[in-house]
C-alpha cells in the first residue's frame, strides 16, 4: 500500500551544477521550528501557511512543486496536502514572478477612484497585461482583490509595502524605483516573527 | 429514539439518525436524492446541497422552523422533527436550480460516457432538471489525465462531490490526489504527473457519482446496459472478495464493488479482485445482481424483475407539463 | 464630538509602542480583571453592555461567549478575526497599526473570561506589516509581564500568537478561519456543530472580530453598563465605520451608535460631504455584501424618517427598503457613478473569492460574473437581468456558508433600485462610458 510512482513528463537531462539544493537558510529552518512550537504538539500542519510564505520569500517569489514537497518534509505532511493549501490562497504564486509583483487592487472603492486607470497605466509602461511578466523579469502586474485600503484608494501593494493615494506620479517613481531591484519583493523578513 | 415525520410518513428512528438515512429507512418515496454523501464514507456530505429538504418544525420541544432548507444528509433529526421534501415546493424549485448550477459546465456527453446508465448526475438531471439551458457560456474544460494504469480522471465531468479524496484519506495511506485551486477552478488532481498506486485505489471510480473517474479497463468496452452483472466472489487476502462482475456474453468487462439501492457501495474491494481477475475460473459466481427495475441496466434482466402491485406515483413526476419542458 | 471609546487616544504621540499606551491607562482591565474578577463575572458584563458583533454578522457577544463548552481537561480557545477582507472595510486595520496594544489587552482580558491559555490572532497574509506591528506588540507585553506564566502573580498563563493567512477572503467566515489556522484549505465547516462545542482542533473556540475584542476592555473598565448607557436600542456602544468613495474626508470614524446617515456623511466630523460637491447617489453601508441604496433611502427611511447609523437603523425596512450596518464598510457613491460597473467588481469579487465547495456558490457565482461581464460589454439582453435576478434567488440561502448570501445580496439590490440602469446598459451600451477617475489631485 502506499508506493507512489512519479511520472517524469517531459524529463530533460541537466548538469550537476543545475541542480539547486532545496534548503532553508539556517535562520529560516529556525524560525519554521519556532513557528510549529507555537501549536499543540502534533498540529504541526498549522504552522504551513506561514512555512509557505517564508518559502516564497527564500526561493524567488513563487512555490515550485520541489520547493512544495520540501515544506512538506519539513512539516511531515503529505506533498497533496501543500498543493491543496497553496494553490487555494491567492497570495501563493504557483508560477514564477518578477522581482517586482506588482498588486494593484481594482474592487469597488478603488475602481471608484480610478483604480482602472492606474492598471492600464502599468499596463502600458510595462507593455504587459495583467498577470503577465515583463521579458526581463523585472515586473509582474498582477490585479487583486479587496486588500482593505479603501479609504486610500487607489492603492497598490509590493511586498508588505502599502502604496495609497496613488496618482499616477506616484506609479511612475514606484516603477523607476523598482527597475534597479536586485531581490525579489518580500512579504516578510527577518523582523516580522518576534524571535521568542 | 425520535419520531420525525418526512412527507407525511412518521418513522422512528434512534437519536444521532441524518434526516436522509431516516428518509432512506421509510423509502425512495420521500428520500432525497443525494450526490456527495456517501453512506459508506465517513465526513461525506453537505457539499452539493442536492439533498436539501424544509424543516417545517424544528422538534417537539422547539417547534420553531429552521429559517433555510438544511442539507438532509448531515442534519440530524430531532423528537417531533417534521421535514418536507417532495412535498415541498421550496425544495423542489431549489433542487431543480442546483441540477442546473450542476449542470452549466458539465460537458453532457453522456453518449460517450461510460458512466451513462449508472450516472447518478443523469438520473438527478432526468427527474429535477429542465430540458433547456439557459446559458451559452463555453463550459469548463479539462484535459483528460491518467492517474496510473487503470484509473482515467476526466475533470470536465467532475462535480467536485470530494468522494474520492475522502474515500482515499479513509482507506489508503498516503492520499496522493486531492482538491487543488479554489472557485470554480477547483479541480480532483494530483497536482504533479502521479499514479495514484495502491491497493485500494479502485475504490475511487465506485464512489464517482459521475464519469469523471472512469476504469480504464472497462473503457468504451460497452455501454452499462447491454452488460449482466452476476454476483459472484473468491477468497481474497486484501478485502471480503465481494463483487459484480459485468458480463457481456461469456466475456467479463469489468469487475465493481456491490452497489446497494441507493447505488452506494456496500464494501470497498481491492484493485487485484477489480482490475486483475477477469476471467469466470477466478470466481464463484452466485446468482445475477439484484438492480433496480427502473434502472436502465435492468431492461436485460427479467430474473428480479417485479411486476408492481400498484403504481405510486411520484411527486416529482407530477409537475405540471410545462415546468418540465421549459 | 461624539463620546470615543476604542479611538480616545488614537492622537496621542507614541501610542503604538507600550510606553505610551500603559501611561494613558493601558493594561488596566487586565489588572481588574484577573486580580478583581471571575470569568463568569466578565461574561456577564459582556452581556450587560449588549456588544454585538462587530465583523458583520452583529450575534451578542456574551451569548455567544456563554455557549462556549467547558469539559474539564480540555483546552479553550480564543481567535481573533482579523482577517478583515469585506471590501469597504478597513477598520480593523486602522486598529491594529494605529493602538495594537488596544487588541492585545482586549485579547488578554477576553481570554481570562474564556478560560483560554493559548490565544491566536488571525490576521490575512496581505496585512504583513500589521504582522510585524502585532509581533512587536507582544513581545512588549510578554517583556512587561502581562502574557505568559503567571500573569500579575495569579496563576493565569496564556501564550498568544499571530497567524497568518494568505488572500481569502472567505478565511473571514469563522469555521474557514479555524480551517486555515488549521493549515487547511479556507473551506468553511458544516455546521453544527458550532466552534463553541467542536472549534479549534476539535477543542471549544471562541472567534471574535478585532473591534469586538477591542471593545471588551471598556467594558470590563468601566462595566457593561456604561457601555450599554451609550448607542440606541439594542445598537449599543461605539462602531468604527470605515469610509470611502466619493466623500472629502474617507477614513476610519468612530460614531456613536444612533447618529443620522445624513450627518455622517455630510458633516465635517465625519465624511465632509461629497467629493467636488457632486450629488449623492448611492451607498453600500455595510461592506460589499449589504444591498446598496439609492440616496432617497439611505438618508430617509420608507417612513420619511431619518436613516439612523445601528444595526436597527440601517435595517428598517427589510431588504425591500433598507440595508445593513454588517462590518461598517461604507461606501460612498456620486451622481456619476456607474451602478452595473460598480456591482460588476462585487460580481468579480465573489466569483473569485468563492471556496467552491457547495455547487450554489461555485457555479452561481462564477455564472452572475460571466453575465455582468456580457452585459458591460454590451452583449446582454433585458433577459439577463432576469437571469441575474433569478440566480441570486437561488444561491441566498442554499449554501454551506453566508458567502452565498454576500454574493448574491449586492446583485438584488443592484437590480431592485436601479433596473432601469441595467436597462440602459443593455439597450444602449455605446452611450455608457467609464466615468470613475483618479481624484487623488485634490487629496493632500
Amino acid at each position: 500500500m502506499g508506493k507512489i510512482k512519479i511520472q517524469h513528463s517531459k524529463f530533460k537531462i541537466i548538469k550537476m551544477s543545475e541542480v539547486k539544493k532545496i534548503e532553508f537558510s539556517p535562520e529560516a529552518f529556525e524560525l519554521v521550528q519556532r513557528l510549529i512550537r507555537r501549536y499543540p504538539e502534533g498540529n504541526q500542519k498549522s504552522a504551513l501557511i506561514p512555512t509557505l510564505h517564508l518559502a516564497q520569500a527564500e526561493f524567488d517569489g513563487w512555490l515550485s512543486a520541489p520547493v512544495m514537497d520540501y515544506v512538506a518534509s519539513l512539516l511531515q505532511i503529505q506533498a497533496i496536502e501543500v498543493y491543496e493549501v497553496a494553490s487555494f490562497y491567492s497570495m501563493f504564486n504557483l508560477k514564477p514572478v518578477g522581482k517586482c509583483l506588482i498588486e494593484v487592487c481594482r474592487t469597488s472603492s478603488c475602481w471608484l477612484r480610478g483604480a482602472n486607470e492606474v492598471v492600464a497605466h502599468i499596463e502600458k509602461k510595462l507593455n504587459i497585461k495583467d498577470g503577465e511578466t515583463t521579458p526581463d523579469g523585472k515586473f509582474t502586474l498582477k490585479t487583486v482583490e479587496c486588500l482593505g485600503s479603501c479609504g486610500t484608494a487607489p492603492m497598490l501593494q509590493i511586498g508588505k509595502q502599502y502604496h495609497e493615494n496613488l496618482t499616477l506620479d506616484k506609479v511612475e517613481n514606484l516603477i523607476n524605483d523598482w527597475s534597479q531591484a536586485t531581490e525579489h519583493s518580500k512579504y516578510l523578513d527577518n523582523s516580522t516573527f518576534r524571535k521568542n | 429514539m425520535a419520531k420525525v415525520t418526512i412527507d407525511g410518513i412518521e418513522i422512528e428512528v434512534p437519536e444521532g439518525t441524518t434526516i436522509l438515512q431516516a428518509a432512506r429507512l421509510i423509502g425512495p418515496e420521500v428520500a432525497p436524492p443525494a450526490m456527495c454523501y456517501h453512506s459508506k464514507v465517513k465526513t461525506s456530505g453537505g457539499y452539493c446541497r442536492t439533498c436539501l429538504v424544509e424543516v417545517s418544525k424544528g422538534s417537539e420541544k422547539d417547534p420553531r422552523p429552521m429559517p433555510k432548507l438544511v442539507p438532509s444528509c448531515r442534519t440530524t433529526v430531532m423528537d417531533g422533527m417534521e421535514v418536507s421534501n417532495f412535498t415541498s415546493k421550496k425544495v423542489v424549485d431549489a433542487r431543480k436550480s442546483i441540477v442546473e448550477f450542476l449542470l452549466i459546465n458539465h460537458p453532457l456527453d453522456c453518449p460517450i460516457c461510460d458512466q451513462a446508465g449508472e450516472c447518478h448526475l443523469q438520473d438527478l438531471s432526468y427527474e429535477n432538471g429542465s430540458a433547456k439551458t439557459r446559458t451559452d457560456f463555453e463550459r469548463r474544460t479539462f484535459n483528460k489525465i491518467d492517474i496510473g494504469n487503470n484509473i482515467q480522471l476526466h475533470m470536465t465531468r467532475c462535480i467536485l462531490c470530494y468522494r474520492c479524496v475522502k474515500v482515499a484519506e479513509q482507506i489508503t495511506d498516503g492520499r496522493v490526489h486531492g482538491v487543488i485551486n479554489r472557485g470554480d477552478h477547483a479541480e480532483i488532481s494530483t497536482y504533479v504527473a502521479q499514479a495514484i498506486d495502491n491497493d485500494f485505489s479502485g475504490n475511487v471510480i465506485d464512489v464517482c457519482p459521475v464519469g469523471a473517474l472512469t476504469d480504464k479497463t472497462f473503457r468504451f468496452k460497452s455501454r452499462v446496459w447491454f452488460t449482466k452483472p452476476m454476483q459472484a466472489h473468491r477468497d481474497c487476502d486484501k478485502c471480503s472478495g465481494k463483487v459484480n462482475l459485468w458480463y457481456k456474453g461469456e466475456e467479463v468487462l469489468r469487475g465493481t464493488g456491490r452497489k446497494d439501492q441507493w447505488g452506494e457501495i456496500e464494501e470497498f474491494i481491492c484493485n487485484t479482485c477489480r482490475f486483475d481477475k477477469k476471467k469466470t475460473s477466478d470466481w464463484v459466481v452466485e446468482k445475477p445482481a439484484s438492480i433496480s427495475h427502473q434502472s436502465v441496466i435492468s431492461a436485460n434482466h427479467y430474473e428480479v424483475f417485479t411486476k408492481p402491485t400498484e403504481f405510486k406515483i411520484n411527486i416529482v413526476k407530477t409537475l405540471p407539463i410545462e415546468e418540465k419542458t421549459n | 464630538m461624539g463620546r470615543k471609546i476604542l479611538l480616545k487616544h488614537i492622537n496621542e504621540p507614541g501610542i503604538q509602542g507600550y510606553e505610551t499606551y500603559r501611561r494613558i491607562g493601558g493594561y488596566a482591565s487586565v489588572e481588574k480583571a484577573v486580580k478583581t474578577m471571575t470569568p463568569d463575572a466578565i461574561v456577564e458584563e459582556v452581556k450587560k453592555s449588549g456588544l454585538r458583533g462587530r465583523g458583520g454578522a452583529g450575534f451578542p457577544t456574551g451569548m455567544k461567549w456563554s455557549f462556549l463548552a467547558k469539559p474539564e481537561g480540555v483546552n479553550r480557545y480564543l481567535v481573533c478575526n482579523a482577517d478583515e477582507s469585506e471590501p469597504g472595510t478597513f477598520k480593523d486595520r486602522y486598529l491594529m497599526e494605529k493602538i495594537p496594544h488596544l487588541l492585545i489587552e482586549g485579547m488578554i482580558t477576553s481570554s481570562f473570561a474564556l478560560g483560554a491559555h493559548t490565544s491566536y490572532i488571525y490576521i490575512r497574509g496581505e496585512y504583513f506589516y500589521i504582522v510585524n506591528i502585532l509581533e512587536k506588540a507582544i513581545e512588549e507585553a510578554y517583556a512587561n509581564g502581562w502574557l505568559g506564566k503567571n500573569i500579575l502573580g495569579t496563576g493565569y498563563d496564556l501564550d498568544l500568537y499571530v497567524h497568518v493567512g494568505a488572500g481569502a477572503y472567505i478565511c473571514g467566515e469563522e469555521t474557514a478561519l479555524l480551517e486555515s489556522l488549521e493549515g487547511k484549505r479556507g473551506n468553511p465547516r458544516i455546521k453544527p456543530p458550532f466552534p463553541a462545542i467542536k472549534g479549534l482542533w476539535g477543542c471549544p473556540t471562541v472567534v471574535n472580530n478585532v473591534e469586538t475584542i477591542a471593545s471588551v476592555v471598556s467594558i470590563v473598565n468601566d462595566g457593561g453598563d456604561a457601555y450599554a448607557a451609550l448607542g440606541i436600542g439594542r445598537s449599543t456602544g461605539t462602531k468604527l465605520i470605515s469610509a470611502s468613495g466619493h466623500i472629502n474626508k474617507p477614513g476610519v470614524y468612530e460614531i456613536e451608535m444612533g447618529i443620522t446617515v445624513e450627518d455622517f456623511i455630510y458633516s465635517d466630523e465625519y465624511c465632509g460631504g461629497i467629493l467636488n460637491g457632486k450629488k449623492l447617489k448611492a451607498v453600500v453601508a455595510g461592506g460589499s455584501s449589504v444591498p446598496i441604496l439609492p440616496a432617497e433611502l439611505i438618508l430617509k427611511t420608507a417612513n420619511g424618517e431619518k436613516r439612523l447609523m445601528s444595526y436597527e437603523g440601517l435595517s428598517d425596512g427589510g431588504f425591500a427598503t433598507g440595508t445593513m450596518l454588517g462590518s461598517g464598510g461604507f461606501i460612498v457613491m456620486d451622481e456619476t457613478t456607474n451602478i452595473v460597473q460598480n456591482l460588476y467588481t462585487f460580481a468579480r469579487f465573489y466569483h473569485h473569492e468563492s471556496c467552491g465547495q457547495c455547487s450554489p456558490c461555485r457555479e452561481g457565482t462564477a455564472w452572475m460574473e460571466k453575465i455582468m461581464h456580457k452585459i458591460l460589454h454590451g452583449h446582454g439582453t433585458l433577459a439577463d437581468v432576469d437571469l441575474l435576478w433569478e440566480i441570486q434567488s437561488k444561491i441566498e440561502g442554499n449554501t454551506i456558508c453566508p458567502l452565498g448570501d454576500a454574493a448574491a445580496w449586492p446583485v438584488a439590490s443592484a437590480i431592485r433600485h436601479f433596473r432601469s440602469e441595467f436597462e440602459e446598459y443593455v439597450k444602449n451600451p455605446e452611450s455608457i462610458k467609464e466615468v470613475n477617475h483618479l481624484y487623488n489631485t485634490q487629496l493632500a
